[in-house]
């Protein structure tokens, strides 16, 4: 008899506290309508939070921004996003938006537009590839928050020139070999980071995987050039074992662990500096290398931009709050405390740039300024997983034959920007 | 039939009214919603361009080499990891029937693999792999720089491994209930008759445990072919790993296209449908306390 009236006790304090939380989950509204909640991917420095409490401070108590912070992985915060988005969830108000996300949820009506004195605003100083990240149709759909791109790293203790384009980083490597750190490291995993890859593959022999938002350029002649470069770096001994399994923390560790070259973002110095002091010492940066010599590359271009949600019933707050947030002020803020680039060129004279990025922050303003970003359409997604598809793994691209696998990007892209068939 | 019977009979229903009612709530609406999706073109990023389209949907996934390789890789994992599962499964019910102390112990410590939430125990198992970090290179006979994901042997191997270890303890879990149903008369009459320990085995154990063992191998083939978790971390179905589900979630969460990936998920719905007419037909698993037929 005791038993089953604890049995029922338990059930009653279940009941209870299921509906408390079921209360407590639909009355989460902020009475006094100033708060702004801002949906971003969490940066481990801790800027993001430093930055809304700068802006909500200098409001002087017109708006409070509360943060819901997102995973690291950019597809999985895409995901939280859009789920939300498409649900018209009015509790979005300010949105970090990965620079391939604009043209998506501008063209849903998911974002608002920027317009007038407030568009000037945050596209003065911005970089021209970074604001075109941020625009659609030739509208600006989000404030550039901070930017980022690849360089290429090298250990200088074992090259004593840089290379410019890939075949010749391979050569490179082989000639130091794989067991005295003859490795190149890149991300060439299938995910996003392997599109980046691609793109600026392709972007750097020439051409560009669309020239509109629903039409495929690939050009053939330059596609298959870059398409060669991939085959013989992945399928010569300078690639890393791990190589199809490959992104940007295993590119580090690589690098850190004595690989003489990898491309990655900026945040692989901080790192090196930090885990490999020995390494770091001999780090060396150049430009992101190129295809054929005498072209320049166009590295890639990452970063993220503000956006307005549509479904925000407190816009003109979260106007003025993402153009605060996106103030040179706190453009160098995230800087210092996370070694984001900022979007603005004018930044990069300053010393907390140069303390970020030392001996390297013209290196990556230059590298900003001429990059290659990854295709505009509303189906980039669709794109996304298409050149996944089409060129994952990359061993498969034979170096001296890369025809079959570019009919096959092609075909792959062309379903994708038409959404059609499974991906 | 008297008054009595037909107002007992109008309470029943009246009785089970709300179970079926939720039932149908939280399952049929959702699967006839889901089919309702899959004969229209719906976008959640295109919203001007739903209409309905019919079937072609189904076609579009039926003429896709991608649907029929996903499927042979779900087929393949489910009926590699199940068998292995039951052989183990059925070694460690054994065991645990014949346990003659720490009974208890030995039961609960057997469950704590199955305990662990799947993405956790991938996310393990992808580390310990891992050519970088892991430890499993630095084994002896084992290459130390082998990239278990990069490849698709290797990669199947250690989603099986991973899969095996998790939900093993639930087939034994399922098999040892069937043992325990057992009457130990039986093994001492064949015993005193001069049967071997084998012999008893084929002959008295595995025949009367036959509901038992078919009941768990539909639980678990029903499981192993909705397998996403152990994939999804593991190799994000590279390397040609994807199982249907994988390709179902990338329709529908990451491309946001609810038409095509709802006629994967109807199609996903038919073939488990199938694998269990199979089970239960075909094989006559009934659970056990229904044995009188």
């Amino acid at each position: 008899m005791r038993g089953r009236r604890r049995v029922r006790l338990a059930s009653v304090a279940c009941v209870a506290a299921i509906a408390a939380a079921l209360v407590s989950g639909c009355g989460g509204d902020d009475s006094e309508g100033t708060s702004l909640k801002w949906f971003i991917a969490i940066q481990p420095g801790g800027s993001i939070q430093e930055v809304a409490e700068t802006c909500s401070r200098q409001s002087g108590g017109r708006y409070d921004i509360e943060l819901e912070l997102l995973p690291t992985d950019a597809s999985q915060q895409r995901e939280q996003l859009v789920r939300r988005l498409g649900a018209e969830d009015s509790s979005i108000d300010l949105i970090g938006m990965d620079v391939v996300w604009t043209a998506e949820f501008a063209n849903a009506g998911w974002i608002r537009e920027w317009s007038g004195r407030d568009a000037s605003e945050v596209k003065r100083g911005v970089f021209p590839p970074v604001v075109e990240t941020a625009s659609f149709e030739g509208k600006l759909y989000g404030a550039p928050f901070n930017s980022n791109t690849q360089l290429l790293w090298y250990r200088k203790d074992l090259v004593p020139k840089p290379p410019e384009t890939w075949d010749e980083m391979v050569r490179m490597a082989e000639k130091i070999g794989p067991g005295n750190g003859g490795q190149i490291q890149v991300q060439a995993d299938r995910y996003e980071g392997f599109t980046v890859w691609a793109n600026a593959m392709i972007e750097s022999a020439g051409t560009q995987v669309l020239s509109g938002p629903e039409t495929v350029d690939l050009a053939p002649a330059p596609t298959e050039k870059a398409l060669a470069s991939m085959g013989l770096m992945a399928n010569s001994s300078a690639a890393a074992p791990n190589l199809t399994t490959s992104d940007e923390d295993t590119a580090r560790l690589g690098f850190e662990a004595g690989a003489a070259f990898m491309v990655n973002y900026t945040f692989a110095f901080g790192s090196a500096k930090e885990n490999a002091p020995k390494i770091a010492k001999n780090m060396g940066a150049a430009r992101f290398p190129g295809i054929t010599p005498g072209l320049e590359s166009k590295p890639p271009l990452g970063g993220f931009n503000l956006g307005v949600s549509a479904f925000s019933e407190k816009a003109d707050l979260a106007f003025e709050a993402a153009k605060c947030l996106t103030a040179p002020a706190q453009q160098l803020t995230v800087t210092e405390l996370d070694g984001l680039a900022p979007a603005r060129s004018g930044l990069y004279d300053t010393p907390q740039v140069k303390k970020a990025f030392p001996g390297f922050a013209n290196l990556v303003r230059e590298s900003i300024e001429t990059a290659g970003p990854r295709p505009v359409t509303p189906a980039y997604q669709d794109v996304s997983l298409a050149i996944q598809s089409a060129l994952h793994p990359p061993t498969k691209i034979d170096p001296d034959d890369p025809e079959p696998v570019y009919d096959e990007l092609k075909d792959k892209v062309e379903q994708g920007v038409n959404r059609e068939g499974l991906l | 039939m008297t008054d009595r019977a037909r107002s007992e009979r109008r309470l029943g229903w009246l009785l089970c009214a709300p179970a079926a009612i939720a039932m149908l709530a939280v399952t049929a609406y959702p699967i006839g919603y889901a089919f309702v999706l899959s004969l229209q073109r719906v976008d959640l990023r295109f919203p001007e361009e739903s209409g309905f389209v019919g079937f072609d949907n189904y076609s579009a996934v039926l003429s896709s080499d991608l649907w029929w390789t996903d499927l042979f890789n779900t087929i393949f994992l489910s009926v590699i990891s199940v068998s292995i599962e039951l052989c183990l499964g059925m070694a460690i019910a054994l065991v645990m029937h014949r346990a003659i102390f720490g009974r208890g112990v030995v039961r609960t410590s057997v469950l704590i693999p199955y305990g662990i939430v799947t993405v956790v125990a991938a996310f393990s198992w992808q580390f310990a792999f891992a050519p970088d970090t892991g430890f499993v290179n630095q084994l002896p006979l084992i290459a130390d720089d082998k990239d278990w994901f990069g490849e698709r042997f290797s990669a199947f191997s250690v989603i099986i491994m991973a899969e095996v270890w998790k939900t093993t303890p639930f087939m034994a879990l399922l098999l040892l209930a069937g043992l325990t149903t057992i009457d130990d008369g039986l093994y001492s009459a064949a015993k005193v008759d001069g049967a071997s320990a084998w012999q008893r085995f084929t002959r008295i154990t595995l025949p009367l445990m036959k509901p038992a063992i078919l009941v768990a191998l539909l639980f678990r083939t029903l499981d192993a072919f909705r397998i996403f978790d152990t994939i999804f971390i593991m190799t994000g179905g590279a390397q040609d790993t994807q199982s249907v589900s994988i390709l179902g979630y990338q329709q529908l969460i990451s491309r946001l296209n609810l038409g095509l990936g709802s006629a994967v998920s109807v199609l996903i719905f038919l073939c488990v449908l199938v694998i269990a007419v199979i089970f239960v037909k075909g094989l006559g698993a009934r659970q056990p306390e229904s044995g009188r037929a």
